[in-house]
């Protein structure tokens, strides 16, 4: 009964009229920018974040939890009507939606996608609000080699679901560790590597990274390849499913919820494996799979659900124990620290209205997608007719505005300059972001840990393979990094992200 | 010996390079030891891995084949990177006013697109004028209208 006592703090704080009314924004504003052609969820949240910060923080995270989900959406939106997809994760969708939409079926669709998104997102939620207390429960327990061998699974996890090189990956988590160490030392209080900067003794900001190698490298890359897109759809009709769509896309929505569920709590990318997950699965029961690629609806409905389940029980690693299964749950952690935060798994007990308020939103912020996106589809149609010229200028604004609103200083948008530079450079050299910006917001508490540990252990590293978890922890770290070394499976791995593009 | 992977090739000679300044600038600080690290012991280690994966991915360049490096495309670098920069320098000096539209029409210049007509106009104005009421006037982001230059 517990959980329905805490479920109802939840609602007390969630529907307050202020944070009603944040949620609403969040998911709008999300939504928005998610449909501009070429800005991702992480671009869209990076430039978002800003407004959130004179926010108390739960409002504020409802809001950013809003703007996510809108941001999603928007990237459905934009894979279904355009075949661009803006994340990796609406790449599936965009297989059969955009046919869909050639055969004028764009309507049903993107009503397909919203209503799979809100079964799924509302079953998430109870996944949420049952599963997150009692981990951490367990995550209390844990010492400081278990969080620190955590880390490294977690890590190591989210590479091997990522495409591209593994030595690279693996360097761009080191490269992420290494910027983590730019700052005061919290034993020593020493100033490490800011290189008389006396700007960088906090450390790099998170967002100056974020938004130079995903915002402004983005843009570079973007126009690189500057094509001139025709909105293929100029009206969007026939939204609701009928009798016999809903008979066709239960199924597949019921089985990806349950996909992205599991996938979502994995540490790495596991949303954006749900969808993939789901598509073949999908495909492979399918009474009639030559459909698939040819506008099947399931291709929608499963992937969409899975997407968004998982989206959803990502939260559960990054509320309770700190760690981001994505990049975006390494925003939020950025933005509940800068709100002073430290999320883990006192978060539950210590934060109860936030942490509660912030699950109850999640189911708010899957209706407020629903009741919100199906009428309003005329207008983000338009949005995404803007062309593209018109709309780089204005995101090169939010990104230096955003920046400097964050310190104060304009030392930040001269260093977000350059990470746009570095960002650009190494995306030529086939090396993964992603990892890099997990490893930045992982390293200063691998270290701590790790020092705690080893303190406790009088210097002894074997400690971390003496604690039965902690060893489990790596045993299962080294296992998923052996298994992408085995040749068979490596070539499967290649396949999946090649058939991605 | 021919470069058979560029790609590795240069992202090799970055992480060693990277690691080579990490543990260079580390060696000032106290490395203490296992059971007590000091300031510089976790960055030796995070150098030395660093360092390792470079060889490797230096080595292996020579080895294995890989596709070569795309050409860069250095005009929206610089003036997508130059129009931020530029605005950062002049934020302070000449105020939001006139840092704003160098930034747009310096970034602007990045797209073969872009052209000087009354939307673009008309889209520069209300883009300026959006972010002097929305991020000065409403959420108080201390950024000066008129900069220092001008008696601001």
């Amino acid at each position: 009964m517990d959980t329905l006592a805490n479920l109802a703090l939840g609602f007390e704080t969630a529907m307050s009229l202020s944070n009603l009314l944040y949620c609403l924004i969040g998911v709008f504003l999300g939504t928005a920018v998610g449909v501009l052609p070429g800005i991702g969820p992480i671009a869209t949240i990076a430039m978002l974040l800003p407004i959130t910060f004179g926010l108390p923080p739960v409002s504020a995270l409802i809001m950013l939890s809003g703007i996510y989900y809108g941001a999603q959406y928007g990237g459905s939106t934009t894979a279904i009507l355009i075949n661009l997809p803006g994340e990796s994760s609406s790449v599936v969708t965009a297989l059969d939606g955009y046919q869909m939409a050639r055969q004028g079926k764009a309507g049903l669709a993107l009503a397909t996608a919203a209503i799979g998104s809100f079964i799924a997102g509302s079953i998430a939620t109870v996944l949420v609000a049952l599963f997150a207390p009692p981990l951490a429960d367990v995550a209390l327990r844990f010492g400081p080699a278990e969080y620190f061998s955590l880390m490294v699974l977690g890590l190591v996890a989210s590479i091997v679901l990522a495409s591209g090189s593994l030595l690279h990956a693996l360097a761009m988590i080191v490269v992420g560790l290494v910027l983590g160490l730019v700052g005061t030392d919290v034993n020593s209080g020493i100033s490490r590597y800011s290189l008389g900067f006396p700007q960088l003794a906090d450390g790099i900001g998170f967002v100056v990274i974020a938004m130079g190698m995903f915002g402004l490298a983005e843009i570079i890359a973007n126009l690189e390849n500057e094509a001139t897109r025709t909105a293929l759809i100029k009206h969007v009709t026939g939204l609701l499913p009928s009798r016999e769509d809903w008979r066709r896309i239960l199924g597949p929505i019921a089985r990806g919820t349950v996909l992205g569920s599991a996938l979502g709590i994995l540490p790495g990318g596991g949303a954006l494996l749900a969808s993939f997950a789901s598509y073949s699965l999908e495909k492979k029961i399918s009474k009639t799979p030559e459909q698939f690629g040819q506008g099947a609806i399931e291709g929608v409905a499963g992937p969409e659900s899975a997407n968004n389940a998982g989206a959803q029980t990502s939260f559960i690693p990054m509320l309770t124990l700190g760690i981001p299964a994505n990049p975006v749950m390494a925003l939020m952690i950025g933005a509940l620290m800068i709100q002073g935060i430290q999320p883990g798994p006192s978060i539950i007990t210590e934060q109860a209205p936030l942490f509660w308020g912030v699950v109850v939103s999640m189911w708010i912020g899957n209706v407020f997608l629903l009741i919100l996106n199906l009428p309003l589809i005329g207008l983000w149609v338009r949005m995404i007719a803007v062309p593209y010229h018109l709309l780089y200028p204005a995101i090169t604004v939010f990104c230096a505005i955003g920046v400097f609103s964050l310190s104060n200083t304009t030392f930040d948008v001269h260093l977000m300059a350059l990470f746009g530079l570095i960002g650009y450079v190494f995306r030529k050299l086939g090396c993964e972001q992603t990892p890099l910006l997990l490893g930045f917001v992982l390293g200063p508490p691998m270290e701590e840990y790790l020092r705690r540990a080893l303190v406790l252990s009088e210097g002894q590293p074997t400690v971390l393979l003496q604690e039965p978890l902690s060893a489990f922890l790596l045993a299962a770290a080294a296992l998923l990094l052996g298994s992408v070394l085995l040749p068979a499976i490596r070539k499967k791995r290649e396949q999946t992200f090649v058939s991605e593009g | 010996m021919p470069i058979r992977n560029p790609r590795d090739f240069w992202a090799g000679a970055i992480y060693l390079a990277l690691a080579i300044v990490v543990i260079w600038v580390g060696r000032n600080y106290q490395q203490g030891t296992s059971a007590r690290m000091g300031p510089g012991y976790f960055p030796v280690v995070l150098g030395s891995i660093l360092a390792l994966f470079g060889v490797v991915s230096v080595v292996r360049s020579f080895i294995r084949p890989g596709e070569p490096i795309e050409s860069m495309a250095w005009k929206p670098l610089v003036l997508v990177l130059g129009s931020v920069v530029l605005f950062g320098i002049l934020l302070d000096r000449l105020g939001l006013l006139i840092a704003l539209p160098c930034l747009i029409i310096v970034s602007a210049l990045a797209s073969r697109n872009s052209r000087l007509d009354v939307t673009s106009v008309a889209a520069l104005i209300g883009l300026v004028a959006f972010c002097a009421l929305v991020f000065i006037k409403g959420l108080g982001v201390p950024m000066p209208l008129i900069g220092t230059w001008l008696g601001g």
